[in-house]
């Protein structure tokens, strides 16, 4: 059966949740939420510029373990690459993001809601890129 | 305040990625499988962000300067150039690969065993290897 593992009402409320977090950084702190964004300036620091993006990253890293207290469910997280695939992507988007200046989140919403030509392009492009490399590894090499 | 702030915002933004289902790369790796059985999920989600921040962005704007800041910190770069269209090729690969963008490798660390920490620590040291290379 065709898009059986599709899930619209979660998916609609937590990109609702997502874009709100993006509309209240903006409001309060009057940034992009961008994560490799946010991740890089932590990574290489500039003096009174750090503290906030780790409270930004713990919040993230968080948000699971109180889902995970809440509901008594814990979330699912399955990875069907082997793991040096996953590694080895973790690698790339961690370049890539740097070099065109966004990811998902910074490009892909925040981004795009500004009407950012680099963020649709760079938007288009990834999307594009993703969607053959998963042509490529699972229709032509069969991972 | 930015620092409680942030942490918040970060917190809110993890619950999207967890409710959303976006921490899971199998859903990921469904989205992009345009020609397998195709999940449509991450296309609901984006959309929903996208029209919400899209609305969003035009209420905060009303404001001359943030809450607890002096001024918004917006790029000003407009041109599409080469980095940009490379980096985010690059970056496409990566995302297929792993199932997971930054965001969602971070979350996922907390709950998904060891993959999300090496996907996170190789795209710590892909951001930092990105200072050497010139194009």
């Amino acid at each position: 059966m065709l898009m059986e593992n599709f899930t619209p009402y979660s998916a609609a409320i937590g990109g609702f949740l997502i874009g709100l977090a993006a509309v209240l950084f903006m409001a309060v702190n009057g940034r992009i939420a961008g994560i490799s964004g946010i991740v890089a300036g932590a990574l290489l620091p500039v003096r009174g510029d750090v503290i906030w993006r780790l409270a930004f990253v713990t919040g993230l890293f968080l948000a699971p373990l109180v889902v995970w207290f809440a509901t008594a469910d814990r979330p699912e997280v399955v990875f069907t690459h082997p793991l040096w695939m996953t590694a080895l992507g973790g690698l790339l988007v961690g370049f890539g993001a740097r070099m065109g200046g966004g990811c998902t989140s910074g490009h892909g919403v925040c981004g795009m809601a500004r009407f950012s030509k680099r963020s649709i392009a760079a938007t288009a492009t990834f999307m594009t890129s993703a969607i053959l490399a998963i042509f490529v590894l699972h229709h032509l090499l069969g991972v | 305040m930015r620092i409680v702030s942030s942490f918040l915002v970060g917190l809110l933004f993890g619950f999207g990625l967890v409710v959303s289902q976006m921490i899971n790369p199998a859903k990921i790796i469904g989205f992009l499988d345009v020609a397998g059985n195709w999940d449509p999920t991450l296309l609901v989600v984006m959309a929903s962000a996208l029209v919400t921040t899209l609305i969003g962005y035009r209420i905060v704007a009303i404001r001359s300067r943030p809450i607890f800041d002096t001024e918004f910190h917006l790029p000003t770069n407009t041109v599409i150039d080469r980095p940009l269209i490379i980096g985010a090729a690059i970056f496409g690969v990566g995302w297929g690969f792993a199932g997971l963008c930054p965001g969602p490798g971070i979350t996922a660390a907390a709950i998904g065993g060891v993959a999300p920490w090496a996907f996170v620590a190789a795209m710590l040291a892909g951001i930092w290897a990105r200072r050497f290379v010139k194009v």
